[in-house]
């Protein structure tokens, strides 16, 4: 679960990390009370959106009067930020945040995700912060530094003090650094953090460290122990499908293709997709029933699917585990009855009872085209798709 | 031979009065595991189709013995089902609970280890030995005693693989479901290290999926220590780039993580790549040499 910007920093808040003043508007007099209370300075108006990369994006400006903030708010409150970080779909801006506007005179980079190689979370810091943060670290990976920690033992500002390599530059600033890598380790293992984030983090003109940004997801998994948590939640971070898949047990993700997936198994339904872009096709989503597979699920699944007018055939691909194939070509068949399937439906089955299950799929008087092996279902579903 | 477990491993159950963990625990019994006793707090002294139940794993252990556990304890209870076990020195603990937040395998790992035990998962199907021994969720049948050792992040894709060895004659060895969650007890090399010295397993199978850089460590692994064929498959190759939020993600796994780049590191390393999904079988045939 991701959180805005706004939520972020009253966490941030709450673990006595630095952060600017400021407070969210969602309509021109909400603005210009915000610069009233921040903008003896001058504010930045900041859309609150989940993806990264807003700056970039034009997501993010200044305003030096009370009406330019309100112009600003009224261009972006309702608008569509498309950013690169945003995986090809724009989200609307349903707020933004006015802050003061703070005079810094250096920008560096702090955050803390888990590192899969080291089997820990990592604490990673540039002295080379902004919006380029992934250029220096792919062109330059010397100047991004990560540092390991056991959430149990090194939680400790003494820890990250020894660790970090800094240039003299940033050296007297070493005690600030361990000491906000602390706050952010505490916040990260406390909350149960998947990525917390700080983008710039500034020294201010008149010294000490302040984070200008902040951005912070939760491990999913970890939920249940944060219900206070809860409330923070964008019902919008997921589309409405795939809340819909989600209630029966389903994994899907909609995608711009043609051809539509069903399958049994995250690892499988990927590849199955491969096997579809390999035949010269695209497929339209992506569908996990589960390892189970009822019939339940595989209904669910099909009319999902059938919403997207793209689609035009749809190829089912289950191996047949502890469920087996004669029960799954079963559901298959009540499945596209109740449902009324009017494309073609291309099936692959595999596992026990296989031979079972492909002659009730022959008797069940549909049309059903069976395959054995997976590449050949995924051209004749292609073929069928484009006919 | 095989590695980690055999038809001698005494196995138990941890949640086995559960759903998952009653049914589970009778299918690997009929299939031929040594599944010797399970363990529910509260519940010891009852049974769950003849096995018996114990109120701890110490209890367990000192009841039945134990070479190795299944975990089928819901996620919120999981990180002290596997201290207990660690605790009570089982070596081999299997976790097929998915949802497991991230910190508790975090602790989880370093606890085990600490204590001379290895995790296999979570989130996985489990391992098995095919016709001696089964501690998981994985379909008993499709497995054929042979020559192909497996080690896969996935589920229903090692069914899959399993299937096509099974067809083409070969068989496994042992196949192992290591999950694909982002914190994981053992990697692709911690296995890779023990099908090495297995002189039964002839070739070797990798499962990867997209994310990480577990393959690519694996390969430089396999370069520089086996000598048998190894082969492996890359799910995901067409997957969509998802909504990211921040850096953080793209600077910690570098150039790694995508399929296309797996691949290419595994091939540099003398890795056969297979792209075709229903083409694993016959290309390990075809690397062994059989017809």
């Amino acid at each position: 679960m991701k959180i805005h910007e706004y939520q972020a920093k009253e966490l941030f808040r709450k673990y006595s990390i630095p952060v600017p003043q400021g407070g969210v508007a969602r309509t021109a007099s909400e603005a210009s009370a915000r610069f009233k209370d921040y903008g003896a300075n001058g504010v930045m108006v900041k859309t609150q959106i989940l993806a990264g990369g807003r700056g970039k994006a034009g997501g993010i400006k200044k305003a030096s009067s009370a009406a330019e903030a309100e112009t600003l708010t009224q261009g972006f409150v309702g608008s569509t930020l498309k950013t690169y970080q945003g995986g090809g779909k724009g989200e609307v801006v349903k707020a933004v945040l006015i802050e003061e506007r703070r005079a810094f005179t250096k920008e560096f980079y702090m955050a803390i995700t888990v590192g899969r190689s080291e089997g820990l979370p990592v604490l990673i810091f540039s002295e080379a912060g902004g919006m380029d943060i992934e250029e220096v670290a792919h062109n330059s990976p010397e100047k991004v530094l990560k540092v390991a920690f056991d959430p149990e033992t090194q939680v400790s500002a003494a820890h990250f003090a020894a660790k970090l390599k800094l240039t003299a530059e940033a050296e007297p600033l070493r005690a600030e650094f361990a000491a906000t890598a602390e706050k952010l380790a505490k916040l990260f293992i406390g909350l149960d953090a998947a990525l917390v984030e700080i983008n710039p983090l500034v020294l201010k003109a008149e010294g000490g460290l302040l984070a200008l940004d902040a951005k912070i997801a939760f491990d999913d998994n970890a939920l249940f122990r944060h219900p206070e948590l809860e409330a923070m939640k964008d019902p919008d971070e997921d589309d409405p499908k795939e809340q819909r898949a989600k209630k029966f047990g389903l994994n899907y993700i909609s995608l711009e293709g043609n051809v539509g997936c069903l399958v049994n198994g995250a690892g499988l339904a990927m590849t199955t997709m491969d096997a579809i872009k390999g035949a010269g096709g695209d497929p339209a989503n992506f569908l996990d029933v589960g390892g189970g597979a009822t019939q339940e699920a595989v209904a669910e699944g099909f009319s999902i699917m059938l919403e997207d007018p793209n689609v035009k055939a749809i190829m089912v691909n289950i191996f047949g585990g502890i469920m087996k194939c004669d029960i799954i070509a079963q559901a298959l068949v009540d499945a596209s009855r109740k449902i009324g399937v009017k494309i073609p439906l291309v099936v692959r089955l595999e596992g026990t009872r296989v031979e079972e299950g492909r002659e009730i799929l022959k008797n069940s008087g549909l049309k059903f085209h069976v395959e054995t092996s997976i590449a050949d279902a995924a051209q004749t579903a292609v073929r069928l798709a484009k006919a | 031979m095989s590695i980690l477990i055999n038809k001698n491993t005494k196995v138990i159950c941890q949640g086995i009065t559960g759903k998952a963990g009653s049914f589970h625990a009778q299918q690997c019994l009929a299939y031929g595991t040594k599944l010797v006793g399970g363990v529910t707090p509260k519940k010891g002294g009852t049974d769950v189709g003849g096995i018996p139940v114990f109120n701890s794993v110490a209890e367990a252990k000192a009841g039945v013995g134990a070479d190795a556990t299944m975990v089928y304890v819901p996620a919120p209870f999981a990180l002290a089902a596997i201290k207990e076990a660690a605790d009570s020195r089982i070596p081999l603990i299997v976790v097929i609970t998915e949802g497991i937040p991230t910190v508790d395998m975090i602790k989880a790992k370093k606890y085990a280890s600490e204590r001379g035990c290895r995790i296999i998962g979570p989130n996985c199907p489990g391992i098995i030995t095919s016709e001696e021994c089964k501690i998981g969720i994985m379909p008993g049948y499709i497995h054929k005693k042979g020559s192909v050792g497996i080690i896969s992040r996935s589920g229903t894709l090692t069914y899959e693989a399993v299937w096509q060895t099974t067809q083409a004659g070969l068989g496994q060895t042992t196949c192992v479901g290591i999950g694909g969650d982002p914190v994981i007890g053992s990697s692709f090399i911690d296995l890779l290290t023990l099908f090495k010295d297995d002189p039964e397993t002839k070739a070797i199978l990798m499962l990867g999926e997209i994310g990480g850089s577990q393959e690519e460590e694996a390969a430089a692994y396999v370069k520089a220590n086996i000598k048998k064929p190894v082969a492996a498959f890359i799910a995901g190759q067409t997957a969509p780039k998802g909504k990211r939020m921040g850096h953080a993600g793209a600077i910690i796994s570098g150039s790694s993580g995508t399929a296309e780049e797996k691949y290419r590191v595994l091939a540099a390393n003398g890795i056969k790549t297979i792209h075709n999904p229903s083409a694993i079988g016959p290309t390990l045939k075809e690397m062994l040499g059989v017809r």
